[in-house]
């Protein structure tokens, strides 16, 4: 069965044609300034104020070792990467568990729970983040990059929860009996019953909690106000801004290495992208 | 049925309390405390960065609602988000009707190209686009010279008629995939036996979608609304980045008004993450107001 709505009939060719070279020439324009910053990376300053054209003449890559090395970009990027992948366990596990329970359990409180965790949702980050510096100011943790990490991972994940609620919801009560028969406890259950057969949301909720982590901004702004060492990839590249404003191409550079891997990731894994976005209104 | 005494039904589920403690002990933390802590803080006259701290109680407001530039602030939150909002609604529903057609070969192609700067990190699009737009041979305002649509470069990001306008259009372009996305989830949930039906009844072109198609897409569109609104009202990394609410703070949204009273010590000023917060319990408020409004709106709509 096809979901889709046909209203280009296949017969029309002229009328496919068209709507498709309008489509390629709009996404090329759509598309350039990312590629202008690719080729930026690649160029001297020179040439990146020089003309349109994309191809470099030559491939410039002292510009990402200037980034890379001059400019710290390299710490920023183990910074980042350490804090992208750490949140993401965190909010798994927590997420995780949290949406198994609400999701196929009843308990006193569970209403309140679930009322407190929904009034969160339209919160502005804006409106936390003065008493978030606070906090770990006084937890001692504001200066490495525990804080920065736990405070990545305690954004409100409410849609996070919603994901693994609803699959969980759906997994038929059979199973769970069944592990109850040969003894398995409430963990074990969860472990090894319930966890293998969430692997499509776990992988949708990794990639959202990437894509946050990997590209968040005013809390990581904030946080590393007074400790450079700490910073990531994307306040690393504002930094840049403020330091060397003339290099123009070591910033292109700094710029590529900090959104290459996110969309390499994206390429490959487009459907849980997708997925993770669509879920939120989807609920 | 017979129902077990309070404390019974408590212990049985143990483990259920013990598996969401993690979640929301993280979210207390970062979520919940800082909510009630910056009502506290609002009524401090407390710089952020030495202890003392003076309970004046509701001065900061009294102050924040007599600053032009809060109100200014405020009122350009709200222009951002009526000026992108509808555009991103309409524009994104366009092209996911063109892309939401199998007969169209490239549509996986263009869905790839259309929602990738959604995963580009917003403070580098911010930095990148302060390039694209710099009026010193700058992408931009070469391509509108080499075709002769301007005679001199446009200073988009430094002139303060043009700023807001080139920002809010860098965020539409930023953010468009997600909204393509949520049209075409939306767009495939109508059945295609309906469409087929309506066809066969002679239903053509406006008045199938009219008739047919968004009565179904409708509650969607109410979903979708809301989400948009409430995030236009976040733009602060791109603007941050682009503008930092320049020139003359004729780009400065509300947060970063927030922002620059609570941070910001360029100018000499003290920091007063005090007087920050009040501006930010204000605004939170008004925020949430505005999410109930929708929310009481899409009630309504639904049950009809």
């Amino acid at each position: 069965m096809s979901k889709y709505l046909n209203f280009i009939a296949e017969k029309n060719q002229v009328k496919y044609l068209i709507i498709t070279i309008a489509f390629i020439i709009f996404s090329f324009f759509w598309i350039y300034p990312l590629l202008w910053v690719l080729s930026a990376s690649f160029k001297t300053d020179f040439e990146i104020w020089g003309g349109l054209g994309l191809i470099p003449d030559r491939l410039v890559w002292e510009n990402f070792e200037r980034a890379w090395f001059g400019a710290n970009m390299g710490r920023y990027f183990f910074n980042t990467l350490i804090i992208t992948v750490v949140s993401v366990i965190i909010v798994v596990v927590t997420t995780g568990m949290f949406g198994y329970v609400i999701g196929r359990y009843s308990f006193p409180g569970k209403k309140i729970l679930i009322g407190i965790l929904i009034s969160t949702i339209f919160i502005p980050q804006g409106y936390t983040i003065i008493p978030v510096f606070d906090l770990l100011n006084n937890l001692n943790i504001s200066k490495n990059l525990i804080g920065l990490t736990l405070a990545t991972a305690g954004h409100t994940p409410v849609i996070y929860i919603l994901l693994f609620a609803g699959y969980f919801s759906r997994v038929p009560v059979e199973l769970e009996e069944a592990a109850k028969m040969d003894g398995a406890g409430f963990v074990r259950t969860f472990i090894s019953i319930m966890l293998p057969l969430t692997k499509p949301v776990v992988a949708t909720v990794s990639i959202l909690q990437v894509l946050h982590a990997w590209n968040d901004f005013l809390l990581p702004v904030v946080i590393t106000l007074g400790n450079p060492d700490i910073r990531t990839l994307s306040v690393g590249v504002y930094a840049f801004k403020g330091e060397y404003f003339v290099d123009w191409s070591g910033m292109a550079a700094a710029s590529v290495i900090t959104i290459l891997p996110i969309i390499i990731l994206f390429l490959f894994m487009q459907k849980y992208f997708v997925e993770g976005v669509q879920g939120a209104v989807k609920g | 049925m017979h129902k077990k005494p309070l404390s019974k039904q408590i212990y049985d589920a143990r483990w259920c309390y013990l598996f969401v403690l993690p979640c929301s002990i993280l979210t207390g933390m970062f979520v919940i405390y800082p909510i009630g802590m910056s009502w506290y803080f609002s009524l401090l006259d407390w710089s952020g960065f030495t202890k003392e701290a003076k309970f004046i109680g509701l001065q900061n407001y009294y102050e924040a609602v007599n600053d032009e530039f809060f109100w200014d602030a405020f009122i350009r939150s709200f222009i951002f988000m009526f000026g992108t909002v509808p555009v991103k609604i309409v524009l994104g529903f366009i092209i996911a009707v063109f892309l939401n057609n199998q007969v169209l070969k490239l549509a996986p192609f263009f869905r790839t190209v259309i929602f990738m700067p959604v995963v580009t990190a917003i403070a580098i699009i911010g930095i990148v686009m302060t390039f694209v737009f710099s009026p010193f041979n700058g992408p931009a305002n070469k391509f509108l010279m080499s075709t002769n649509l301007t005679s001199a470069p446009i200073d988009f990001l430094g002139n303060p008629d043009t700023v807001l306008p080139t920002v809010m259009g860098v965020y539409v372009w930023k953010w468009l995939g997600i909204t393509m996305m949520y049209w075409l989830a939306a767009l495939q949930t109508v059945p295609q036996d309906v469409y087929d039906a309506a066809k066969i009844d002679g239903a053509e072109g406006y008045r199938l979608w009219i008739h047919i198609i968004l009565p179904i897409v409708l509650p969607f569109a109410i979903v979708i609304i809301l989400v948009e609104a409430v995030g236009a009202l976040n733009v602060f990394p791109l603007i941050e980045t682009m503008t930092a609410g320049g020139p003359f703070f004729s780009s400065e949204v509300m947060e970063i008004y927030i922002f620059r009273t609570a941070f910001v010590t360029d100018s000499g000023t003290m920091p007063r993450l005090g007087y920050a917060c009040a501006a930010g319990v204000f605004w939170g408020v008004a925020v949430l107001f505005i999410t109930v409004l929708q929310g009481l709106w899409m009630r309504r709509t639904r049950r009809i």
